[in-house]
């Protein structure tokens, strides 16, 4: 089964630690190594975006900057044998950030994304 | 929000690293069984502590620590711990000694890469090879195996016991095969992750909630194994073979289970990362034409045609007729006539289909009688669609062939 993961955090002042893009990095080798990341790439501040709505009936598209207080800094897509998995290689990802960067803070939503075990009948 | 459930920490946290404290134990104590039984003492121990004292923060390099010493204990007690701290390069024997554990550390890829080509040894049973990398590689419990086989789990058990003593009876080295072996040893460990894919794509046995997940554990040994041994063009056909195959996982049944033939899959139902992925592991296995390569590069003709019609036959009855020499068998010339059948007319096809030989397989009758139907042959195809339905076990299949036999009356 297929999780997405969100990295939301504020982005503080100054570039992250190098010690912690490396941990990253290895990381990220390990997971990928383990056959559990199928893809991964950061996302440019949301300035560099935008956002198309529907609301009322009337399509709008507004250029970013968002107004959150968190940004999305990161996206990875993970296959896995269940969410206690996909929880583990989020909070082993939280955890150097922690460990590494200090005074940092955010958050990981892990997402499920739909497969055929979500329109199985029932068991 | 909830806290971690500790014993659910304690399993996932097994679920991910058994594999590879297994395989650096048991390059440690040189016995696949002896490696196993001290892992599973370091998950006893977390099961027992874990809830009391709360999850570890790097709870995989706990595992793996508290792992390492229950085998330095036991070489201790076989006498053999000064001569493996000599093997390692260590003057110091120190039980607690971390460089220790980063020596470990420094050789898991390889670790797990000898431990695959151990639980894949010809040596073993073909049963035996995919029980034994099933458990050691993937983590399954003995159960999981049982409900994936549809057999009993003393079946289960007793094969894993068998390969384990097996390996140790006739001294099996866990390391990586010498040049002479090692294509022939590859192919043993290819052989293996395929034969998991199918039995959890082909459906033959096993319940519902199996099956996926052996499709599933296949991919992850393969991606395992291409990212240990990158240089091996045929790992990489077989990943790309597995991936392109798993892409048309959603698009194969219809709800009532019915199978769906491959020309009329609904395409756009079909998995596009897998299909990404699987032409990019294609790509690195570019300019080798073993049996992998040849038929990832059949799958990579049927998923770049984003319609039937577009499908590429011309190039598929190509490439069968290399695999037909490379990897000869009734059943590769079999799709062979169906492929030549599309690209250069069902006469053709037909030509190939009456110089085959295999009895008992029921596609052949089914393939002569569609050739027939396209050769406007329609009392010779119905016979023919008649015979395969008599043949087939799969009742599914049966009602297939029967409505096609019916629809030409």
């Amino acid at each position: 089964m297929r999780y997405l993961i969100l990295l939301k955090a504020t982005r503080p002042a100054g570039p992250p630690p190098p010690d912690l893009m490396e941990a990253i990095m290895a990381l990220g080798g390990e997971a990928t190594a383990s056959g559990a990341l199928l893809d991964t790439a950061g996302l440019a501040p949301s300035a560099a975006g935008a956002r198309v709505n529907v609301y009322g009936g009337k399509l709008s598209v507004t250029d970013g900057p968002f107004a959150e207080a968190k940004e999305t800094i990161s996206y990875a897509l993970y296959e896995v044998r269940s969410k206690d998995e996909a929880v583990e290689w989020a909070s082993r990802f939280m955890s150097l950030h922690r460990d590494l960067w200090e005074g940092w803070q955010g958050e990981s939503e892990v997402l499920k994304v739909m497969g055929s075990e979500d329109f199985a009948g029932p068991a | 929000m909830t806290a971690t459930d500790p014993r659910r920490a304690v399993e996932t946290v097994w679920r991910m690293e058994s594999a590879r404290i297994v395989a650096a134990l048991a390059r440690l104590v040189r016995d696949v069984g002896l490696a196993e039984e001290l892992a599973q003492d370091a998950l006893v121990i977390a099961l027992e502590q874990w809830p009391m004292t709360g999850v570890p923060d790097h709870p995989g390099s706990w595992l793996m620590a508290t792992a390492k010493h229950r085998a330095i204990d036991a070489l201790r007690r076989q006498g053999r711990y000064r001569e493996k701290l000599e093997l390692l390069g260590r003057a110091t024997p120190d039980a607690d000694d971390p460089d220790l554990a980063a020596a470990m550390d420094d050789y898991v890829g390889d670790d797990l890469l000898r431990l695959v080509f151990t639980t894949c040894h010809p040596v073993l049973s073909t049963e035996s090879r995919v029980a034994l990398t099933l458990r050691l590689l993937g983590g399954l419990t003995t159960e999981e195996i049982a409900r994936a086989y549809l057999v009993s789990e003393s079946t289960v058990g007793q094969r894993i016991t068998r390969a384990k003593r097996t390996l140790a009876d006739k001294r099996i080295p866990i390391e990586l095969p010498p040049p002479a072996e090692a294509a022939q040893r590859l192919a043993s460990v290819l052989e293996v992750i395929y034969l998991i894919f199918n039995e959890g794509y082909a459906a033959t046995a096993g319940d519902d909630w199996m099956r996926p997940a052996l499709c599933e554990e296949a991919l992850r040994l393969g991606r395992i194994l291409a990212t240990l041994a990158p240089a091996e063009p045929e790992v990489h056909g077989l990943m790309a073979l597995m991936e392109l195959q798993a892409s048309r996982t959603a698009a194969r049944t219809a709800p009532d289970g019915t199978p769906i033939l491959l020309q009329d899959q609904d395409r756009r139902r079909w998995d596009r990362l897998l299909i990404r992925r699987g032409l990019a592991a294609l790509a690195r296995a570019e300019g080798a034409y073993g049996p992998y390569v040849l038929q990832a590069s059949i799958a990579a003709c049927h998923a770049r045609a984003a319609r039937v019609e577009d499908t590429d036959w011309r190039r598929i009855a190509a490439l069968y007729e290399v695999l037909t020499h490379v990897s000869p068998s009734p059943v590769v010339d079999l799709n062979r006539a169906v492929a030549v059948g599309h690209a250069h007319g069902p006469a053709r096809g037909l030509e190939i289909v009456e110089s085959l030989n295999l009895p008992g397989y029921a596609l052949l009758p089914a393939v002569r009688g569609d050739l027939l139907a396209k050769l406007g042959r329609a009392a010779e195809a119905r016979r023919e669609f008649e015979r395969a339905a008599a043949m087939t076990q799969n009742a599914r299949e049966r009602a297939l062939f029967e409505a096609r036999a019916a629809a030409l009356r």
